[in-house]
């Protein structure tokens, strides 16, 4: 059995982790609030630019543009989002296993898909499995706003115009609620899949024309697409680590509880071993 | 007096809503002048200020990388950033002028002029806002 002090130090150690634990679930919280109230503020942006893109790809207005169009797949692009620090629970794990899973199962070469990831894990993921990089950004901020993440959604953006790449897809954990995260592929371009039904379609003047317009129009589109799943991934990192920290204080309680258990019993040993030697010396003298 | 209602909207939140008399804006077509009941229209802006006419005031907006979408009652503003002239950092807009303006006189690729004329004008175009 473990000494008395060993038991007590193992103890104390335990508090100290857990004081660490709850501190980061508290800041994680905190986090998550700023970062829900976030893609909150983005919502009003999306849906309205969503609006007039609706409006003017699925309005029979004969405007065409190559984002809109889907064409042979020689080279699919991932963005990847993933966290710059671990202790998130399995919220990288979980984007890192399905970016491989696609992977493996779509492609048969490098040369055949590119990735570009958000985060420090993810870059290194990739550098570990040797998949090619095209770019990659890290230490974001926790709150990022849109002129951080324009260059890389613009790059992102710019490889497929360029036809570098003709597809281009973005892997992240979708923000469900504060204790479930869902990892989502979602595929950024090329955008066929606008939807139309079910909508009004009012009637716009174009100025200049449909065509100016959605040249400048969809790649802002496509960026505010990269930018709202990054968001969503922020979310849910926040999420997800304050969920870990919780287990793990809960975790270190539990530890604490059976240690002084274990500790007690241990006291009550050494103090019992000690009457008996006491009675054993007083018995001897008699 | 009819009044038309604004709202501009950036991916970083609401920037801006309320209600006026008139908005003018750069498109790149040509300057536009937004009065209530103005036909249905689209039009991307230029980097540059858009203008706010209330009771004879005018408000001015800096915005960069805009849409402007018009509905009889109702003007958005799509934009990737709008400011209004208090929430200008003059200094660093000043810098990144100066920032472009040398990279610009090193006469590098294309791409990279192309971006450091546009970090320019969002430069000029935050500073012009800021002084008025």
């Amino acid at each position: 059995m473990a000494s008395l002090r060993d038991i007590k130090n193992r103890i104390n150690s335990t508090k100290s982790t857990q004081k660490i634990t709850k501190a980061m679930e508290m800041v994680s919280a905190s986090k998550l609030n700023k970062a829900e109230e976030n893609a909150k503020a983005f919502v009003p942006y999306m849906d309205k630019i969503q609006d007039v893109v609706t409006n003017i790809a699925g309005g029979n207005t004969g405007a065409d543009h190559p984002m809109l169009q889907s064409r042979p797949v020689k080279k699919t692009g991932y963005i990847v989002i993933t966290s710059d620090r671990g202790l998130a629970g399995p919220y990288n794990s979980n984007v890192l296993r399905a970016l491989n899973q696609k992977v493996q199962n779509n492609h048969s070469s490098t040369d055949e898909y590119t990735v570009v990831p958000l985060g420090k894990v993810g870059r290194d993921f990739c550098k570990k499995n040797g998949m090619p990089i095209a770019k990659e950004v890290t230490g974001l901020p926790d709150q990022p706003d849109f002129a951080e993440i324009k260059e890389i959604a613009s790059y992102a953006v710019n490889l497929f115009s360029d036809e570098e790449i003709d597809e281009l897809h973005i892997f992240y954990n979708h923000f469900i609620s504060a204790i479930s995260q869902k990892v989502t592929d979602k595929k950024v371009l090329p955008l066929t899949d606008i939807e139309t039904e079910g909508k009004k379609l009012s009637s716009y003047e174009y100025e200049p024309d449909e065509e100016q317009i959605l040249k400048t129009l969809l790649p802002q589109y496509a960026e505010s697409i990269v930018y709202g799943a990054l968001l969503d991934g922020k979310a849910s990192e926040h999420a997800s680590r304050m969920t870990a920290m919780r287990s793990a204080t809960d975790n270190a309680d539990e530890l604490i509880d059976d240690l002084t258990l274990s500790y007690n019993r241990a006291r009550q040993a050494a103090i019992t071993q000690e009457i008996t030697e006491i009675v054993g010396g007083a018995a001897a003298l008699e | 007096m009819k009044t038309l209602n604004v709202s501009v909207v950036t991916p970083d939140g609401p920037a801006l809503e309320g209600s006026y008399e008139m908005v003018s804006c750069r498109a790149e077509s040509g300057e536009l002048g937004i009065l209530p009941d103005h036909i249905p229209l689209v039009a991307p802006l230029t980097i540059s200020a858009v203008r706010l006419k209330k009771e004879g005031q005018t408000e001015y907006l800096a915005v960069t990388g805009g849409f402007v979408e018009v509905r009889p009652d109702h003007v958005t503003i799509l934009a990737q950033a709008a400011e209004q002239p208090s929430d200008i950092d003059v200094d660093r807009a000043k810098q990144a002028k100066e920032r472009a303006e040398q990279r610009m006189n090193q006469k590098a690729e294309d791409i990279d002029f192309k971006r450091a004329e546009l970090a320019l004008q969002r430069a000029i175009n935050r500073i012009d806002v800021s002084e008025k």
